[in-house]
């Protein structure tokens, strides 16, 4: 509580000394917005819908490109631990594609798509997949031999012992891929909302790419903001059941 | 399936080890961990496989489980032929081998589920028994991280005697632990034996622990892995680790011991 309090303060104060500044002409400039610019731009903006409705459309391209990466990565990730010939395919396509920036699909994407729905979700795939499927595999090759020994002398085998034992004891690995899988969508979408215009939906990164155009700083700042909350937010309501678990099973520190 | 008519002159003991080799490859080349390995067990009968580390000891034991085959030789559990992992046979590992994504009662649980014609409350029901059973009923609910050594031990004992093997197989289960607790856990495992009516085949390279738990004591030699001598104790129940006719018999199986173990030119391999 405290040391919540104290965080507060730290901001509160932060916002209060720029707000000062902008005002007293210590900092006179058009490029930075006062912070009660950025309230005032919330206000019309939650008004006009325009933040709102490029939030949803951005979260639905994020959810469903996500969910697909995971829904893919998880049962290929347990397929390329139980495999050597896909370890040694897939497994290296997997390494080499993880290392590229995922704004780097955005130009193939565009040809292969155009300016559509299916370039976003093809470009949030890739910036997620790979690290799920990676980490899942990492996870089921760090599992102690000896739990599916154990399981094994209980009368566990073939498939229950997949989803009984080794998922469940790589679990602490699957969500930190989850998240890392997480952040790179999150990031991968921002890029290609910035990069492609499409008339489909508008999502943040549009709105931030014409706060740009308008050079209204206020915006450009505004919907920065946002997305950081949405970020903070999806990361708290997703993975901290997780966490928490995994926190209260294994004894593992809460971060 | 038609298990027959009963098969004539079926032998009359719980397990029978009939001539069982077991080799592994290694970067250095083959090594033989267990040659030619003959033994009886009788049920309800307690025995202790002693010897150096590398003897084979816990290879025997993986076999006997059937988490491994043996290259030659057979082994017969209740007159049937051991070809793979069975409730009937539980192992118990040095390591507690618990889950930690499971709370006590879960991992009591897991092999409870796998074996049919249980209602769920009966199962539940059959867990609390045996974690009464091993003194950690006020520990159902904990998780695996926050038990000691030999409290993760006693819920892997559990564990192993929830499905009510005949059988019950132990790789040096109580060596990670330190003297005290493992020497409450002689008292109990005893007592258990006793009421629950098991045959237990117990790996150690401890030879008092061997002579405080085992009716007979089996000493192995490595390199190859081979049955060296067989020492019945005789000793009433239940025995304490301290006492000085146990010690007695100790001083006498480990001198067995260092004589086996000089090393004998022709049979030093590296
Ligand atoms: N999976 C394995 N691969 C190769 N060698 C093994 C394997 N398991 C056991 N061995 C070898 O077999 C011998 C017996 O091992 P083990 O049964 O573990 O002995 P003990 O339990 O008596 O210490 C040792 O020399 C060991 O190195
Ligand atoms: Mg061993």
């Amino acid at each position: 509580m405290k040391r919540a309090a104290f965080s507060i303060g730290f901001f509160l104060l932060l916002v209060l000394a720029w707000e000062c500044a902008i005002r007293s002409k210590v900092w006179d400039s058009p490029l930075i917005p006062a912070p009660s610019d950025v309230v005032r731009y919330f206000m019309a903006s939650i008004e006009d819908r325009t933040l709102l409705d490029a939030s949803w459309v951005t979260l639905k391209r994020l959810l469903l490109g996500y969910l697909v990466s995971v829904a893919a990565g998880l049962p290929l990730g347990l397929l390329n631990a139980r495999f050597q010939f896909l370890r040694d395919t897939l497994g290296l396509v997997a390494l080499g594609i993880q290392t590229l920036p995922s704004v780097c699909w955005a130009p193939l994407a565009l040809i292969w798509f155009g300016q559509t729905e299916s370039a976003m979700f093809f470009i949030v795939l890739m910036g997620s997949l790979w690290s799920v499927l990676l980490a899942t595999s990492a996870g089921v090759a760090n599992v102690p031999p000896i739990y599916a020994r154990a399981a094994r002398t209980m009368g566990s085998q073939g498939l229950h012992t997949w989803y009984a034992v080794v998922l469940p004891a790589s679990l602490p690995f699957i969500v930190s891929g989850m998240k890392q899988g997480w952040a790179f969508a999150w990031r991968s979408l921002m890029a290609a909302e910035i990069y492609i215009t499409i008339m489909t939906g508008f999502g943040l990164g549009h709105l931030l790419h014409y706060g740009r155009e308008l050079h209204d700083m206020a915006a450009v700042v505004g919907i920065m903001l946002v997305i950081v909350v949405i970020g903070l937010l999806a990361d708290k309501i997703m993975f901290s059941p997780f966490e928490n678990f995994m926190h209260r099973r294994w004894g593992t520190a809460r971060k | 399936m038609n298990p027959g008519p009963p098969i004539e002159n079926a032998p009359p003991e719980k397990l029978v080890i009939d001539q069982v080799t077991k080799r592994f490859k290694t970067s250095r080349g083959s090594v033989t961990a267990l040659d030619r390995i003959s033994l009886n067990i009788r049920e309800g009968e307690f025995v202790c496989l002693v010897g150096p580390s590398g003897c084979g000891k816990s290879t025997l034991l993986n076999i006997i489980a059937g988490l491994e085959m043996p290259d030659e030789g057979e082994v017969h559990a209740d007159g049937r032929r051991v070809a793979g992992p069975g409730s009937e046979r539980m192992m118990m590992f040095q390591e507690s081998a618990l889950f930690p994504w499971l709370d006590v009662l879960g991992n009591v649980l897991f092999g409870l589920k796998l074996k049919p014609g249980l209602k769920p409350k009966e199962r539940v029901e059959m867990a609390r028994f045996y974690l009464t059973l091993v003194g950690l009923e006020k520990f159902i609910h904990a998780n695996v991280h926050e038990l000691s050594g030999g409290m993760k031990q006693r819920v892997a004992l559990a564990r192993a005697l929830a499905p009510n093997p005949r059988l019950l197989l132990m790789d040096e289960p109580f060596a990670a632990l330190d003297a005290m607790t493992r020497e409450q856990l002689y008292g109990d495992i005893q007592e258990i034996w006793m009421k629950r009516n098991k045959t237990i085949v117990f790996v150690t390279h401890n030879v008092r622990e061997a002579v405080c738990l085992g009716d007979r004591v089996i000493l192995f030699s490595p390199h190859p892995g081979r049955v060296q001598e067989q020492f019945e104790i005789k000793l009433p129940r239940p025995r304490d680790i301290n006492s000085v006719d146990l010690a007695s018999h100790a001083t006498l199986i480990m001198k067995a011991l260092k004589r086996h173990l000089k090393p004998d030119p022709a049979e030093v391999q590296e």
